[in-house]
């Protein structure tokens, strides 16, 4: 089934002083990166704890106003970044294996999808902020939110759209990180840089934090958009 | 030694892109019952049960996009000691639940309800549910 | 010294190469390095800055409380001074010190590496450090914060007006300089040992700066993120802290101290971490109990996890927690104990040297021990009620942070300032300034015990109603201006080493362990070549150590001898 991916031990070049030799430094980078992993974990660890306090605390406000969140653009949310993360660990594949364009093409998908995320993002901010439901001391609850909704205080409501707009703030935020971070590797694979072309540690580690990206957004999206009541 | 993984072997196996896509497509479907659950009608006034679904379906995808898509299931013991630790480690911040689960065991004296609507209660209002709201 | 290891009298089978210090003199050189010798010089030099400035803020405060009125300065004036001493020294001097200096000096020579994993990163990790070290600064120079260094919410998030957005992320941008070195050296120890260092032969200076690093990477981001939510608290109003719209500061409290205390054992476990390694190179004996003082560190990074909730028993958390915490506390005291026990047993039946870190480590013992015991006076419920937010607390914590820490970083500083800079320290001035600090750490802190007993609250600028305090107050002062002359006499002899100091050798002190095997200072890349670690670690045989002592001893006291004979024959 699986076949061995054709490095050797050529590759003494792309080894740094430090480094006895390409095992070393290929698993250092990896192990790094989980380890900085883990630190994102934590980071949002606190916010997705004060989501759970503030849920158990304020359930049935919290099921009310989240009925006004749109779960179908969630779910296409989801879906988008479910196929981006499928297209980054494809475009891995074909790093290993060497082949250029097939890691180009799969990070063109991948780029394309956390635009596309962004978007649909941007017409849900832009939907609320144009009702008044945003940040701050304007805050306005009741006129167009679904009736179900209106039934809640209004400082409940920014409790919760709080947290919605850190969460998926930061979400968000880390996704133009890994804009940011793809497309400096894109442009690496283009022009043939020897360092991403001939070791594939690289695009793996990118594609470990798009993942990690994605793994976030999987807890997201049900605590948000599909609370139950 | 200078690494534990000289031995283990870097061999980082290429996976077949079947294996991608069988992912790919579990990942999906699992996202479909989540909404699925989510919109039954006759499920939605068990919001514990709901919520462990809900919650055991997410655990259920990203242990799948962490084994295959990130590739722990084909890497060394360390990195998978650092996942484990990653994700068990968040658990310890819900230490912080002994405080709120128990703040309402104890009777405070002087504690009147004038306060109540805008400051975290310390009674639980979770068993009150939707009746306060009306 | 005559215990020198075999390797380093072969002869040199390659050609010698500038030290690090020589290896490029331009300040770019400097600023763009890699290396992480140089890197722990740039961290020596800023964090030594920043623990001026905090020094400076400390001096301010003793100064006021000389008089029960405070007439030095306003009451706001004050807030912000002991705002800004807390902040500066907290979060720009303890918490980076020794991993930044000494671990970054230290840790890939020690296990045989040539550099930490990820050298670009720890330079990051510098720039990091300065630029929150600057917004810090700047917040200061707009107005300051007067917080205190907790930012309790709801105060910090709603009513304080003074700079607490920008220090706090300062503090954020910090709290990344510090993931980025733990994260350098869990992989660095994981991966960079050199054949032969295994686990068990790591030094346990290495074992307290592993479990440092798992605390830093698993800690500091919940605390940065909490006080990204204050700052956003403060831009927008999002409630998260906020009582108004139904949010808890107590949470605030929470995640604030599941970072800050184990941001203690951050703090001290390095220093730990020096203290075993002075212990057994100044008694030539291993470390007693090697497997019980490596596996307390990491016991102390995992219980130092589930022991935050002591800083807030009278927060209004829940009373049932409290006790949980309570527990979970007197718990962890027990690695620290084991950690003294076995340094004692250490020195016992030990060839003793006195030199100057070893005076610096015993000051260190002594002082923790005052400071750790003190611990369990507020770990326990009922006393805590009393105690907290005295000057009993501030008293216990600088005992830990300042006996503790500073002496150990102290004690470590002198103990391989030959292998940093190639020269040797007057031993005699050493002695006389770890002295002149012991005393006077103690003058100034033994009376703030005596102090929150008697009920003086920490923070208050005055004390006009218990003029009676000031006795204990100026004691505190004198032995504070005692401190600080303590702490200026090594910047000068140290500096003066730089040029004039004798030259140190491989191996000044006749200790054990890979970095007295390389060149002091050490070349850019540590070793010639990869070394092969054969031997156990604290490879000392006491026997024969003790037989060099007594030689040393008799040579000594007949020098004496003859000495006092041609002195007694003059008169």
């Amino acid at each position: 089934m699986a076949t061995e991916a054709a490095h050797g031990h050529d590759q003494q070049w792309l080894v740094h002083h430090q480094y006895e030799d390409y095992e070393q430094q290929s698993e250092s980078y990896i192990v790094g990166m989980w380890a900085f992993l883990v630190t994102e974990i934590m980071f949002f660890g606190a916010l997705f704890l004060a989501y759970v306090l503030y849920r158990w605390q304020y359930q049935p406000e919290f099921y009310l106003i989240h009925k006004d969140l749109d779960w179908v653009m969630g779910g296409i949310n989801t879906t988008v970044l479910l196929f981006s993360s499928l297209a980054v660990a494809l475009a891995v594949r074909c790093a290993m294996l060497q082949d250029r364009k097939g890691v180009l093409g799969w990070l063109t998908v991948t780029q394309l999808c956390a635009a596309g995320f962004l978007v649909i993002k941007y017409f849900e901010w832009s939907h609320k902020y144009h009702k008044g439901v945003w940040l701050g001391e304007g805050f306005k609850w009741g006129e167009g939110v679904t009736k179900y909704a209106q039934d809640v205080s209004a400082n409940t409501a920014q409790l919760f759209y709080s947290l919605y707009y850190c969460m998926t703030g930061l979400h968000g935020f880390h996704v133009v990180i890994g804009i940011i971070v793809i497309g400096i590797l894109m442009r690496m694979w283009f022009k043939n840089n020897p360092l991403v072309t001939k070791d594939y540690v690289p695009t793996e580690l990118v594609g470990l934090y798009w993942h990690f990206v994605d793994l976030v957004w999987i807890f997201l999206y049900p605590l948000f958009y599909l609370m139950p009541r | 030694m200078a690494s534990d993984s000289t031995h283990l072997s870097h061999n980082h196996h290429v996976q077949p892109v079947g294996m991608y896509m069988k992912v790919f497509g579990a990942l999906v479907v699992l996202m479909v019952a989540t909404i699925a659950v989510a919109q039954v009608e006759a499920l939605k006034e068990y919001s514990l049960l709901n919520n462990f679904i809900a919650m055991g379906i997410a655990v259920t995808k990203a242990t799948l996009v962490v084994l295959f898509f990130m590739g722990v299931k084909f890497s060394s013991a360390l990195t998978k000691i650092f996942v484990l630790l990653g994700f068990s480690w968040f658990f310890m911040l819900f230490f912080m639940f002994c405080d709120y689960f128990t703040r309402s065991w104890e009777p405070v004296p002087g504690w009147t309800g004038t306060s109540q609507e805008t400051a975290m209660p310390r009674e639980n209002r979770w068993s009150e549910g939707f009746d306060r709201l009306k | 010294m005559s215990a020198v290891d075999i390797r380093t009298e072969e002869a040199p089978r390659h050609a010698p190469q500038p030290s690090y210090l020589q290896n490029g003199h331009t300040i770019k050189s400097w600023l763009l390095t890699g290396d992480h010798k140089r890197i722990a010089i740039l961290y020596l030099i800023s964090t030594g800055f920043f623990f001026f400035l905090g020094s400076i803020a400390a001096g301010a405060i003793r100064w006021q409380l000389t008089s029960p009125r405070g007439e030095l300065m306003t009451l706001e004036v004050y807030n912000k001074m002991f705002s800004a001493h807390g902040v500066i020294m907290v979060f720009m001097f303890l918490v980076p010190t020794i991993p930044a200096v000494l671990g970054n000096f230290l840790v890939p020579i020690m296990i045989g590496a040539r550099d930490l994993a990820f050298p670009r990163l720890n330079l990051a990790s510098w720039y990091m450090y300065m630029v929150g070290g600057v917004l810090i600064l700047v917040a200061m120079a707009m107005g300051g914060v007067d917080t205190g260094w907790t930012f309790y919410t709801p105060y910090s998030s709603i009513y304080s007006s003074s700079q607490v957005s920008l220090t706090l992320v300062g503090a954020f941008i910090v709290g990344f300089s510090s993931i980025f070195t733990g994260l350098n050296f869990i992989v660095t120890i994981h991966k960079m040992r050199a054949p032969g260092m295994t686990w068990d032969r790591l030094p346990l200076y290495i074992w307290s700066h592993y479990a440092t690093s798992i605390i830093i990477i698993l800690a500091t981001p919940v605390v940065a993120i909490t006080l990204l939510c204050v700052v956003l608290e403060r831009a927008f109003r999002i409630g998260i802290f906020s009582p108004e719209l139904g949010g808890d500061p107590v949470l605030f409290q929470h995640l604030f101290w599941f970072y800050s205390h184990p941001a203690v054992y951050i703090m001290v476990l390095p220093g730990m971490g020096i203290i075993s390694e002075l212990m057994s190179a100044f008694s030539r004996k291993p470390v007693f109990g090697y497997k019980f003082i490596a596996g307390s560190s990491l016991a102390i990074a995992a219980i130092g996890f589930l022991v935050w909730g002591h800083h807030m028993f009278v927060s209004s958390q829940s009373m049932y927690q409290g006790l949980v915490f309570s527990l979970l506390s007197f718990v962890v005291a027990v690695p620290s104990a084991i950690k003294v026990f076995n340094w004692t047993a250490t020195m016992w039946k030990g060839s003793v040297r006195l030199q100057t870190p070893m005076i610096y480590a015993l000051c260190f013992m002594g002082l923790f021990v005052v400071g750790g015991l003190t611990g369990l006076y507020l770990s326990t419920l009922a006393t805590d009620v009393h105690l907290t937010a005295t000057y009993f607390v501030v008293a216990h914590f600088h005992y830990v942070m300042v006996g503790g820490t500073i002496l150990a970083y102290l004690g470590g500083l002198h103990f391989w300032w030959p292998k940093m800079t190639g020269r040797m320290y007057p031993d005699s001035w050493g002695k006389l300034s770890a002295i002149i600090i012991f005393v006077g750490f103690n003058l100034t802190f033994f009376p703030q015990f005596i102090l929150g007993f008697l009920g003086m609250p920490r923070r208050y600028a005055t004390y006009a109603l218990a003029p009676q305090f000031q006795f204990y107050h100026i004691l505190s002062t004198a032995g504070a201006t005692v401190l600080g002359i303590g702490f200026l006499i090594p910047l000068f002899y140290l500096s003066w080493s730089l040029k004039h100091g004798p030259k140190a050798g491989k191996n000044p002190w006749g200790a054990k362990g890979l970095e007295w095997t390389v060149d002091s200072p050490p070349i850019t890349t540590n070793f010639y070549e990869t070394p092969i670690v054969d031997r156990p670690v604290y490879d000392y045989d006491p026997e024969e150590e003790e037989r060099q002592f007594q030689i040393e001893l008799d040579a000594e006291r007949e020098m004496r001898e003859k000495l006092a004979a041609t002195r007694g024959g003059q008169d």
